[in-house]
């Protein structure tokens, strides 16, 4: 018989949601089950296989001296490698401390700022080493993770694709809220994903699957700006969870005084 | 008599990353560590400069489990700086939302996390093979409660329909009409998790703990969830703003999790324990009787048996949920109106895991000046820990590979959420 693959889930700094849409795959799990072997899965299991593993999914961001050391150890027994969200694909949330002094945000949460060890960037997995594939979103889209997962199993390329929200919006039929007045939307330069949720819930896209490819946000803050939106405005809309991706970053940045 | 040490250095089945350390010398437990190394994220310093109302998807990232207590808790306490009070249908929905999380949050904890505990299995997974019917329950029922949260949140992980003021877009009667068939399964479904997790073999450890939760006033007798006072059952009754009174975190070395502690009196104890057992008179009659049927006859104080509680206040959230799907009516506007002004808001809600506290100051164009969380888990932190001496300090008899195991499930009684409380769970055992 032929030995199913082995899975193995690891977590960084991250809000556990990404691994938590493997067990919210609720229909698909016990499927899933029958055709990889969970080998390494903390939060589902206590049963620990030895690697090296077949498939690694990666959560969370590198924040630590520690983790940066533990990453190079998991790329070396996985095969093939994948991250998952936000904080493995740019940093996530907490990589807002890049723009700040991390020394004075310690002293903000904790009283006794030698007991914390961290290190003065959050980066993503891909900074690191060698990252197999992508997947974006805070949180990722749990129908996009089986995808991958069936793309691994069958040995070709995953199908997401890297346009933007704007494509899922109209094919959805929804009005356009930029054209419309609406409130600011990142549609235009956010990675698709989401199947355009947030416009679908009369509010602006907020960036969670962090820039398509080739985005244009210069183009974007232009007409905002002359719309009367201000940079102090602009600059907290590029910075949430997919803050330190490039474009966004740089954007951010152009519109600090 | 032999010294030992039981260490754990990454604890399963809960969420986030910790250990658990147990030092033992001529028979008594000298140090009982739950430590957290889960790295920081600065929420509270990275809130500071931010606009009211990004509170809410902010701070949901918090954690992947339960993001719907920190919008809930988030929101409540901008609108208590801004004056303004959410009421009518659109309060019942924030209900109906936190009924899915608390389905969603408790179902996976019963059958995937703790269950395997009970039933002898590394995971839900291998359980499966033995009890199929059981865990493909537990998965239904999860998936309604994430039913719940997707049709009024927008999705399950990280909602984005909760707005400081109300929602962003409102569902109709027929979209909730739709949620009542496969409700209506898994009320009945919880009411057989009831009878499931009552059947299970229980460790004597009973424990003489203070109870919080929070309570609702006389003339809104309800389960809490959204509003209420700060009570215990040691007497303390306040309002959310004193909490800062009465209330002090502690940094200590081994924890990047802050650790709680009543000032008066030290360690208590938060989540579906210390609500069932301040608010059991809230419950409807059948509910308690379905309680009383499972053997919690009078104030249950044997955290094991958390997983029946658990299986109650699902069976609440079943109910509750049908209710308000009963009698809504879509409101005239999504959310009331809300314009920044200057002040301090207090707010606390009863996440899955227990009471979760938030304060912000604001400036007068609504930007955060300050804010302040207090995740369940840092609560439950010094009494986990207590818990740990006084288990382990009782069944010291037990080989390694036992007495482990059974510390660890004395952990996840606590359901304890590490990516939370840092703002998880290794066991060390020490030869010394």
């Amino acid at each position: 018989m032929k030995r199913t693959p082995t899975l193995a889930v690891w977590k960084f700094a991250s809000c556990d949601g990404c691994q938590l849409s493997l067990l919210d795959c609720e229909a698909e799990l016990l499927a899933v089950t029958e055709r990889l072997t969970i080998a390494n899965f903390v939060e589902a299991s206590r049963e620990v296989l030895k690697g090296p593993y077949d498939l690694s999914l990666v959560e969370g961001s590198i924040t630590t001296a520690h983790d940066a050391e533990r990453i190079h150890k998991i790329r070396r027994i996985s095969k093939t490698l994948i991250t998952i969200g936000a904080c493995a694909t740019a940093g996530g949330i907490q990589a807002l401390r890049n723009f700040k002094d991390v020394k004075e945000f310690v002293s903000i949460v904790y009283s006794t700022p030698a007991y914390i060890e961290t290190l003065s960037k959050s980066t993503p997995i891909a900074n690191h080493v060698y990252v197999d594939f992508e997947l974006h979103g805070c949180p990722i889209n749990k129908n996009q993770l089986l995808e991958v997962v069936n793309a691994y199993l069958n040995g070709r390329k995953p199908n997401i694709p890297a346009y933007s929200v704007c494509v899922e919006c109209k094919r959805r039929g929804i009005v356009c809220g930029l054209v419309a007045a609406g409130p600011p939307c990142l549609g235009p330069v956010t990675h698709a994903g989401c199947d355009a949720l947030c416009p679908s819930y009369h509010r602006g896209c907020f960036g969670c699957y962090g820039p398509k490819e080739t985005p244009n946000t210069g183009s974007l803050t232009s007409w905002w700006k002359q719309s009367g939106m201000k940079d102090d405005e602009l600059l907290r809309l590029f910075r949430n969870f997919n803050a330190y991706a490039d474009a966004f970053r740089k954007e951010s940045e152009s519109h600090e005084k | 008599m032999k010294n030992r040490t039981i260490k754990v250095d990454y604890l399963a089945r809960v969420e986030g990353e910790g250990s658990l350390y147990l030092k033992t010398k001529n028979g008594a437990v000298v140090d009982a560590k739950l430590k957290i190394f889960e790295p920081p994220r600065f929420f509270e310093a990275f809130l500071r400069g931010r606009a009211f109302t990004e509170a809410p998807d902010i701070t949901a990232r918090i954690c992947g489990i339960c993001p719907v207590a920190y919008q809930m808790s988030a929101v409540h306490a901008m609108e208590n700086a801004l004056g303004i009070t959410v009421d009518g249908q659109l309060r019942s929905l924030r209900r109906l939302l936190y009924c899915g999380e608390w389905i969603e949050s408790h179902v996976l904890h019963i059958y995937l996390l703790h269950a395997p505990d009970f039933l002898g299995h590394q995971d839900a997974i291998r359980m499966a093979k033995e009890f199929p019917d059981v865990v493909k329950r537990g998965l239904r029922m999860k998936k309604l409660g994430n039913a719940i949260v997707t049709l009024v949140g927008g999705r399950e992980i990280h909602p984005i329909n909760v707005k400081v003021g109300g929602f962003y877009k409102l569902p109709s009667r027929a979209e909730l009409g739709a949620l009542t068939e496969e409700l209506t399964w898994a009320r009945d479904a919880a009411r057989e998790t009831i009878t499931l997790t009552a059947s299970l073999t229980f460790p004597e450890f009973d424990q003489d703990y203070e109870f919080v939760a929070l309570r609702t006033d006389d003339a809104r007798p309800e389960y809490p969830m959204n509003e209420g006072r700060i009570v215990s059952s040691k007497g303390l009754n306040i309002s959310v703003a004193q909490y800062d009174q009465h209330f002090a975190e502690e940094h200590v070395e081994h924890s990047n999790a802050l650790h709680s502690a009543i000032k008066e009196r030290g360690s208590y104890f938060v989540g579906p324990l210390a609500r069932f057992n301040l608010n059991r008179d809230r419950l409807p009659s059948a509910i308690d009787k379905a309680a009383r049927a499972a053997g919690l006859t009078g104030k249950c104080t044997n955290p094991f048996k958390s997983i029946i509680v658990r299986a109650v206040e699902t069976l609440y959230a079943c109910e509750e949920a049908l209710r308000i799907i009963r009698e809504y009516e879509p409101p005239a506007k999504p959310a009331v109106a809300t314009e920044p002004k200057a002040g301090t808001g207090y707010g606390c809600t009863e996440a899955p895991r227990g009471i979760l506290y938030h304060r912000y100051m604001l400036d007068a164009k609504g930007i955060i000046l300050d804010a302040k969380i207090v995740p369940p888990t840092s609560q439950n932190q010094k009494t986990i820990e207590n818990d740990l001496r006084h288990f382990a300090e009782k069944h010291l008899h037990l080989n390694d590979e036992q007495l482990t195991w059974q510390c660890e499930q004395a952990v996840r009684n606590y359901d304890p959420c590490i990516s939370c409380a840092t703002h998880f769970l290794t066991l060390t055992r020490e030869q010394v």
